[in-house]
């Protein structure tokens, strides 16, 4: 195309050079409508850039602050729920421990009156005759003068007297037998004393551990109400948290589901045709397998709902005896369904070995060898896994209703976060159109730099003189555009 | 509300399920032509394990029939067995047995049979497409068991178009005669002419396969 126009075809920069030389009068006369020109188109590109950037920035920020909301309600009823379960937890602890409380009481002082009434007895020692005590003392002081009547009298005296001693003796040990045996009929009544005590101090240490709970709970539901930022930050990683986990959790179901969709799609197709395709690749057996399967995860939802693990249903407003019929319906239609899998399981079993059968007969499939009932074990299994699988289901709805809660936060977060990431990239696109438009404007003077000059030196001459580093200044670009007037 | 909107994504679950029925048909019919004229009735007992292949591959709602190839071949009376399979797999497994049991017979009765004097392979390619048209079903596929060489007695007619509109046609086991080994073109252009006179007559596939071990190859199904 340019080639076209070389003078020399051969010697295409002195034929550019030619040309640039020739252009330069006209494109110096055309400077002022080719400055508009570029101007106009880069702020034509520029502006519906910025515009669509702030509608963005708006838009992220006002989703933003419904999330923030949504989190905020989030986790208020998170905290509510904690509180209620911990209080739930202080009342049955509180009926079931401080209700005998008075029995307590009552056997305590039994035993600790019991206790004082031994130790009583246990302190109660028989005092000494004080005449008795008097008399030996009397005969204690008469000195031995060797009369041998006397000496006689004092021996008889001193034998009775060691009769006495021992017999005293004898007493004073028994005595002291028995209080050592009521001291040591103690025992049992400290250690029932100190049992009853260690219970009390367990149901209180309970007690102030789920006040505790509520204690921080109470603090949390008080700063989610007062807003604070530390609080939105803590519950949005706490709900990117459940949301991985839950996620996760619901991948393990998901197999378990898949798994007892594979189980029942064969037998199925005794039932519905096996022929028969509903969409081009999923044939009417494997639709009514995965019937079967949503149903039983819907009975779960159903089951854990009324049981109250979950509340992703407007149950509240239903009575109480409606929940209990609702929960034994579906502990009913469950039972039922996890039946018919065993029977399905077991339909399965025998139409794969007829098929095997009728394909070892067809030449077409290797003969297997009977090992009796360890041939029956996969049989066994499949009844086992379509009896249980229906109730592993159930608890899907466990993790469900936690993804459905965070997904919200963190689907509200993911789009925000691109949001603002988009009117970043729409503002960046924007500034750079703007700056191309400055630079080709710029390029164009660079290009007609030998009348730019002429001119300068005229208007030097003349008086009017512009800054030597200065040409004259593009009149499209002499205002930068910034903030909102440029919007406007 | 939440109630509202989970009732509603089924809804949507189960309406786009609706929506995406498709009524493709996909049952499946084959027609299985055994030429047991001259030689090649020596061959009848491979057609029998290709038969017996196919008739466990069937799925309920399929049919298969099979048919001699003779001097002329364009009549009901040249089918030797035919089933249409029932839904119920557990029926479909009698079903195929009854007509495993059928086949061998026909094996059987072959075996030290003397083949036809002639070939008529167009008139069973017409029977052929007559019963697939017949069955309704989605994917026809008429297999000709044979080494292809017609031979018609001179007042048999059959030099005009025939339709095989969406029929696919396996030639298998298509043995080189003696005059094949002399000159191999004879060969390549009786295969050639076959398959230009299939794919004119409308035919939407035509395979040649002579190994019988990898019989898979040939039946790849709903590919």
């Amino acid at each position: 195309m340019l080639e076209s126009l070389y003078l020399w075809p051969d010697k295409p920069l002195p034929s550019l050079l030619v040309l640039l030389i020739l252009a330069m009068p006209f494109m110096y006369l055309g400077r002022e409508p080719v400055h508009t020109l570029l101007h106009r188109i880069s702020r034509a590109i520029a502006r519906p850039l910025r515009l669509s950037a702030r509608w963005l920035g708006d838009a992220a920020a006002r989703l933003r602050t419904r999330n923030r909301e949504v989190l905020l309600a989030h986790g208020s009823r998170e905290q509510r729920l904690a509180i209620e379960r911990e209080l739930e937890r202080v009342n049955t602890l509180v009926q079931r421990d401080l209700e005998g409380y008075p029995a307590l009481q009552r056997k305590l002082m039994e035993e600790i009156t019991r206790i004082e009434e031994d130790y009583k007895r246990s302190g109660e020692v028989p005092p000494p005759s004080p005449e008795w005590v008097k008399a030996i003392e009397a005969l204690a002081v008469i000195k031995a003068t060797g009369d041998g009547v006397v000496e006689r009298i004092l021996g008889d005296i001193r034998s009775s007297l060691n009769d006495i001693y021992q017999k005293v003796m004898a007493e004073y040990r028994g005595a002291y037998q028995e209080r050592h045996k009521i001291l040591s009929s103690f025992l049992p009544f400290w250690r029932s004393v100190s049992q009853t005590l260690g219970q009390v101090e367990r149901n209180i240490t309970s007690l102030h551990d789920s006040a505790a709970k509520i204690d921080a709970n109470v603090a949390k539901l008080e700063g989610i109400l007062a807003r604070r930022a530390e609080v939105e930050n803590t519950l949005t990683s706490s709900a990117s948290t459940q949301f991985f986990i839950s996620a996760l959790v619901m991948l393990v179901a998901f197999g378990g589901a898949y798994v007892n969709f594979k189980l029942i799609s064969l037998p199925m197709s005794a039932m519905v045709g096996g022929g028969d395709y509903v969409t081009d690749t999923l044939r009417a057996s494997e639709i009514a397998a995965l019937v079967i399967v949503f149903f039983e995860a819907l009975m779960g939802l159903f089951l854990m709902e009324s049981l109250r693990f979950t509340t992703l249903f407007p149950f509240g407003n239903i009575t109480e005896k409606m929940r209990r019929r609702l929960m034994w319906a579906s502990l009913a239609i469950l039972l039922v369904l996890a039946g018919v899998e065993v029977a399905l399981a077991v339909m399965r079993d025998s139409i794969i070995a007829a098929d095997v059968a009728l394909k070892q007969s067809l030449g077409t499939a290797a003969v297997q060898v009977d090992s009796g009932w360890v041939t029956r074990i996969p049989t066994f299994g499949q009844m086992i896994l379509g009896f249980t699988l229906p109730f592993a289901l159930a608890f899907v709805a466990i993790p469900l209703e936690y993804f459905v809660a965070s997904g919200r936060i963190v689907l509200g977060a993911s789009l925000t976060l691109s949001l603002r990431g988009s009117a970043f990239f729409l503002r960046l696109a924007a500034s750079l159109s703007y700056e191309a438009g400055k630079l080709a404007t710029n390029f164009y003077d660079v290009l007609i730099f030998v009348p730019l000059a002429f001119e300068r030196w005229l208007r030097a001459k003349r008086g009017t003189v512009l800054p030597t580093n200065e040409l004259r200044p593009p009149s499209a670009f002499s205002e930068p555009v910034t903030g909102r007037e440029e919007v406007v | 509300m939440r109630f509202a909107s989970l009732l509603t994504a089924s809804t949507v679950f189960v309406g786009l399920l609706a929506g995406c029925g498709s009524q493709v048909n996909h049952s499946q019919s084959v027609y299985v032509l055994v030429d047991t004229s001259g030689t090649y009735v020596k061959e009848v007992s491979k057609a029998q394990a290709v038969v017996n292949y196919v008739l466990g591959n069937l799925e309920p709602g399929d049919s298969l029939a099979v048919a001699s190839v003779k001097s002329r071949s364009f009549s009901e009376k040249d089918i030797v067995a035919k089933v249409s399979l029932s839904k119920d797999p557990i029926q479909v497994n009698a079903q195929k047995r009854l007509f495993s049991e059928q086949m061998a017979e026909f094996a059987k009765s072959t075996k030290n049979a003397h083949g036809t004097r002639y070939t008529d392979i167009t008139g069973g390619l017409m029977q052929g497409a007559e019963f697939l048209n017949e069955t309704g079903a989605g994917k026809k596929t008429i297999v000709i068991f044979s080494d292809m060489q017609e031979e018609l007695d001179y007042k048999t007619v059959r030099d005009f178009p025939i339709k095989l509109d969406g029929i696919a046609i396996i030639a298998l086991n298509v043995t080189k005669l003696d005059t094949d080994n002399v000159d191999p073109r004879r060969y390549m252009g009786r295969l050639e002419w076959w398959e230009k006179r299939a794919r004119a007559a409308g035919a939407t596939d035509w395979r040649v396969v002579n190994d019988m071990q990898h019989l898979e190859r040939a039946f790849a199904r709903r590919g």
